[in-house]
């Protein structure tokens, strides 16, 4: 079988996740809703998570994959309970606009 | 380095790949960039799912269907849920001072210059030919005898970590009963 990058190459998944992983960085600095934000870090973790598998092809190996088994456990478990939290806040203070949570500011 | 795409004689492999990525960078921009929360999720459910389509490209069968499963199955319907118990749908999102917006894209076009340099100019850069062993490495069958033989440990430690989020937001979410 032939292998993938052959046609594509590894450089163009390189691009292609590097700007993903800077959408979701410019997404954490330019939004103030708490929600956009996680979505942008779901963002990150998914280019690095395309970065992992385009890397497990190049090495014919499967040890990225399981990889991004964990880091998609570790996402799900960072959702639900930032999503509590933020739950939570908004119950509290009635609004998810990072920019007003600042009691804890000196 | 860089090489310029020959358009003309592109494979079907190519193209697909092409469309693919507009489709995920375009739709993870929109969702940065839409003001309604609930387009900004339907616009990530989209990302996702061309996400899962470039797993397919690479032949990763079961890394494809667990992250349609996991991020559009799971995530997105708990982040939807969200956004309709806070009823968000119609924000009014203050306007960010200009030195902010300035300094995000700024630092978004330094980041990637920086990161496509380093990933660049970094050592084990293909040139031209990949190795093809032949052996398979990426269906269930190997992935399952590896996940539960070499990582057995951090196996379990994930299922103790989802455990404990799940505890951890049920206890966060809980109403907290008044003081009498």
């Amino acid at each position: 079988m032939d292998n993938i990058l052959n046609q594509i190459g590894i450089e163009n998944y390189i691009f292609l996740s590097v700007i993903l992983f800077c959408i979701g960085v410019f997404g954490v600095l330019y939004r103030r809703n708490a929600i956009v934000v996680f979505m942008s870090i779901e963002i990150m973790l998914n280019a690095i998570n395309l970065l992992f598998a385009a890397f497990s092809t190049y090495h014919q190996d499967a040890q990225g994959q399981i990889f991004v088994f964990f880091s998609m456990a570790v996402a799900a478990a960072e959702v639900a309970v930032g999503l509590a939290i933020l739950v939570s806040i908004f119950r509290n203070m009635h609004t998810i606009d990072v920019g007003k949570l600042k009691n804890l500011k000196g | 380095m860089i090489t310029i795409p020959d358009i003309a004689n592109a494979t079907a492999i190519q193209i697909i790949f092409s469309v693919l990525s507009i489709v995920t960078l375009a739709t993870a921009f929109l969702t940065i960039y839409s003001k309604k929360p609930m387009h900004n999720a339907i616009y990530l459910v989209i990302c996702f799912a061309s996400i899962s389509g470039h797993y397919l490209l690479l032949n990763a069968q079961f890394l494809a269907f667990v992250n349609l499963i996991v991020y559009i199955g799971a995530i997105m319907i708990l982040m939807l849920f969200t956004i309709m118990l806070m009823n968000l749908n119609n924000e009014d999102e203050v306007h960010k001072p200009r030195i902010t917006r300035l300094g995000a894209i700024v630092l978004f076009c330094l980041m990637c210059l920086v990161l496509i340099a380093i990933f660049m100019n970094s050592k084990p850069i293909a040139d031209g030919s990949y190795e093809v062993t032949g052996e398979d490495y990426q269906s269930i069958n190997v992935l399952g005898k590896l996940l539960l033989n070499e990582y057995m440990v951090p196996f379990e430690f994930a299922s103790v970590l989802l455990l404990v989020a799940m505890i951890g937001a049920v206890l966060l979410s809980k109403k907290e009963k008044l003081e009498k």
